[in-house]
C-alpha cells in the first residue's frame, strides 16, 4: 500500500505492554491474524524496537515500566510514530491507582490515540492508517 | 543484544521484562551451563496496577467492571468469582437462568482462551501457519461472545446477583451454529496439533512435571491436569450451573493412554477441553430454565443489600488457567473492607522453576508458555528484589526456538 512516494517502506510495528489487562494486547494480536490480515499491506509485528516504525503502547504505564517505555522509544529510529491503544492509557478504570505513572503522553509523545476498552481490531487498523499518514508527512518533511 | 555474564563455568541470561515470547512484562534470570538451564528465577510485578486497593475504595457494582479488567482473557472468571463471594456474604439468591447464562459465557471464554493459547504455543515453536489457523478458528467464539454480550473482550456481563443481559431464543441458532463449527473443526485441530511430527519432537518429554511435583507445587487447572491430577473446581465444588451438567475433568491419559506431564500433554488437555466446552454449552442450551436473570434490577437496591451485609466469603471458580479465588470481606460499608485475588497463574508459576531445569535455551519459550501464564492476573503484589539488569533478548529467543525446530526436522 503506497499512498505517496514519501513513505516507501512497509510499516513495521513494535508492541509494548506497559501493564495492561491483556485485553488490548490480545486485540492487537487478533488484528494481525488472517481475519483482518494487515500483513497484506506490509504491516507486521517485529521483535525489536530498532526495526520498527510504529510503537504500539497498551496499558496504563505502571511505575516499573516508565523507564522501559522511554528506552524503547529512544531505541526506535526516526521517523517514528507512537500509537496509544486503549482507554486505560490515560487511566481509564484504573484512574485512582497508586502504582501508575501515566498518562502515556506525559512520558513520551503520542501521535495517535485509539480509544476503547479494548478497541476493536478495525479501530486499531484505522489508527495504523492514521499513523501512516503521519509518517508520510514526517518523511516528506525530511525528519 | 544479549549479554552473558560469566560466573565460573555458568553464565546468566536475563530475559525481559520486554520480550516477544511473552506478551506481558516479566523478568526472568536463567543461570546457564552451556546450553542447559541450571537455575531459573523470575521477578514479576510490572503489571501491578493496585487493583485490590482501588477495589476497596469502590462499591461492588463498580468493582465487577474492575474485575473484568484484571485480565482481558479471563475477565468473566474474575467477575464471577468476585460476584460469588459478594453474593454469599449478602445472601443474594441468583436466579436459576442467570447461572446458565454465566456458565455459557464462562465456557465460551474457555474456548477462546484455549484456542488463543494453542496459537501462541504453535507460534513459540515457529509453526506460524498453525498459529494463524488457531486464531482464525478462535474468531468464531469472539463473534458469538460479541453477539451475546456486546463486546469482544471485557464483556461486563456478570453483575452481583445475576447477569446484566439475557440470552433470547432467537440467539440460540447462532450459538448452535458456532458449536457445530467447533465440532467440525475439532478433529482437524486435534490432528494438526497432536499428530504433527514437529510438535511431537519439540513437546514430548519437554518441560516435564510429575504428578507428585504438580501436587507439591500446588499447580491448578490444565497445568495440574496434564500431570495427571484430576482436579477441576467445576467438578469438585460445582458453582453456577455446573452441578447440573454431565462431565468429568479432562486428563491426558483419556486420549493418550498414559500421562507424561510434558508440554505435549498440556496441549492435549487444552484441546480436549475445547471439545468439552462445546458439549457443556450445548447441555446448558438444552436445559436452560426460564425466568429472571438478575436478582434485583435496580442497582441502588443491590448496593443497599451489600451495605447491610457483614462477613467474609471466598468465591472459587475454574478459570481457563485453573482455580481463581477471590476473598472478600464486607463490614457494613458499600465498599469491601478487604479484597484479595488469587489468580491461577499465581499458583502455577512456581512450576517453571522445576520444568525449566535441564532444558535447553531454545525450549524456554514453549515451556514458559505451556502453563499459559497471565501476568496481569497475577501481579497483585509486586515482589521485587535483587539487582535488575535489563537486557532484551527479544527476537533472539524466538529465533533460537525456530531454529531448533528446523534442526530437529532435518535430523529425523
Ligand atoms: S484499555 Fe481496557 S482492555 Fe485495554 S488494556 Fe486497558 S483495561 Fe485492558
Amino acid at each position: 500500500m503506497r499512498l505517496t512516494k514519501a513513505f516507501n517502506r512497509s510499516l513495521w510495528v513494535f508492541h509494548l505492554n506497559t501493564g495492561s489487562c491483556n485485553g488490548c494486547d490480545i486485540e492487537i494480536v487478533a488484528t494481525l491474524t488472517p481475519r483482518y490480515d494487515p500483513e497484506r499491506f506490509g504491516i507486521k509485528l517485529v521483535g525489536s524496537p530498532k526495526h520498527a516504525d510504529v510503537l504500539l503502547v497498551s496499558g496504563p504505564v505502571t511505575r516499573l515500566m516508565v523507564d522501559r517505555v522511554r528506552r524503547v522509544y529512544e531505541q526506535m529510529a526516526d521517523p517514528k510514530v507512537v500509537m496509544g491503544i486503549g482507554s486505560c492509557m490515560s487511566g481509564g478504570v484504573f484512574y485512582d491507582s497508586y502504582s501508575l505513572a501515566g498518562p502515556l503522553e506525559e512520558i513520551i509523545p503520542v501521535d495517535v490515540f485509539v480509544p476503547g476498552c479494548p478497541p476493536r481490531p478495525e479501530a486499531i487498523i484505522d489508527g495504523v492508517v492514521k499513523a501512516i499518514a503521519k509518517l508520510e508527512r514526517l518523511e516528506g518533511e525530511g525528519k | 543484544m544479549s549479554e552473558n555474564k560469566k560466573i565460573g563455568s555458568t553464565y546468566s541470561i536475563p530475559i525481559g521484562p520486554v520480550h516477544p515470547a511473552l506478551k506481558e512484562p516479566i523478568l526472568f534470570t536463567f543461570k546457564m551451563n552451556g546450553e542447559l538451564v541450571e537455575e531459573v528465577d523470575f521477578a514479576p510485578g510490572e503489571c501491578h496496577r493496585g487493583i485490590e486497593w482501588m477495589g476497596m475504595r469502590r462499591n461492588p457494582v463498580q468493582i465487577v467492571h474492575l474485575t473484568d479488567r484484571i485480565c482481558g482473557i479471563c475477565g468473566v472468571s474474575h467477575s464471577l468469582a468476585f460476584a460469588r463471594a459478594v453474593e454469599q456474604i449478602a445472601e443474594i439468591e441468583v436466579p436459576e437462568r442467570a447461572h446458565y447464562v454465566r456458565t455459557i459465557i464462562a465456557e465460551y471464554e474457555r474456548l477462546q482462551s484455549h484456542l488463543l493459547w494453542a496459537g501462541v504455543a504453535a507460534h513459540e515453536l515457529g509453526f506460524d501457519t498453525l498459529f494463524f489457523l488457531a486464531w482464525r478458528v478462535r474468531e468464531e467464539s469472539m463473534d458469538v461472545i460479541e453477539y451475546l454480550t456486546g463486546n469482544r473482550v471485557n464483556y461486563g456481563i456478570v453483575q452481583v446477583g445475576g447477569v446484566r443481559r439475557d440470552f433470547t431464543e432467537d440467539q440460540f441458532p447462532r450459538i448452535e451454529a458456532s458449536l457445530k463449527y467447533y465440532e467440525d473443526v475439532a478433529g482437524k485441530l486435534l490432528n494438526l496439533f497432536l499428530e504433527d511430527r514437529t510438535i511431537q519432537m519439540r513437546c514430548k518429554n519437554t518441560g516435564v512435571m510429575s504428578e507428585k511435583e504438580a501436587l507439591e507445587l500446588c499447580t491448578v487447572g490444565p497445568t495440574a491436569r496434564a500431570s495427571g491430577l484430576a482436579m477441576d473446581v467445576r467438578y469438585d465444588s460445582p458453582y453456577a450451573a455446573y452441578g447440573d451438567l454431565d462431565f468429568t475433568p479432562v486428563l491426558p491419559h483419556q486420549y493418550l493412554g498414559l500421562t507424561n506431564g510434558d508440554v505435549y500433554d498440556r496441549i492435549v488437555v487444552r484441546l480436549l477441553e475445547v471439545v468439552q466446552s462445546v458439549d457443556l454449552i450445548r447441555q446448558c442450551l438444552e436445559n436452560m430454565p426460564s425466568g429472571e436473570v438478575l436478582w434485583e434490577k435496580k442497582y441502588p437496591k443491590i448496593l443497599a443489600a451489600c451495605k447491610k451485609a457483614t462477613g467474609e466469603a471466598v468465591g472459587r471458580i475454574e478459570a481457563p488457567r485453573g482455580e481463581c479465588l477471590h476473598y472478600v470481606r464486607m463490614d457494613g460499608n458499600t465498599n469491601p473492607q478487604c479484597w484479595k485475588v488469587k489468580a491461577s497463574t499465581y499458583s502455577n508459576q512456581m512450576s517453571w522453576l522445576n520444568m525449566l531445569k535441564g532444558e535447553q535455551i531454545a525450549d524456554i519459550p514453549i515451556v514458559v508458555a505451556s502453563i499459559d501464564p497471565c501476568m496481569s492476573c497475577t501481579d497483585r503484589v509486586a515482589v521485587v528484589h535483587g539487582e535488575r539488569t535489563d537486557i532484551l533478548t527479544k527476537a533472539d529467543l524466538h529465533r533460537l526456538s525456530v531454529e531448533k525446530t528446523r534442526r530437529l526436522a532435518q535430523w529425523s
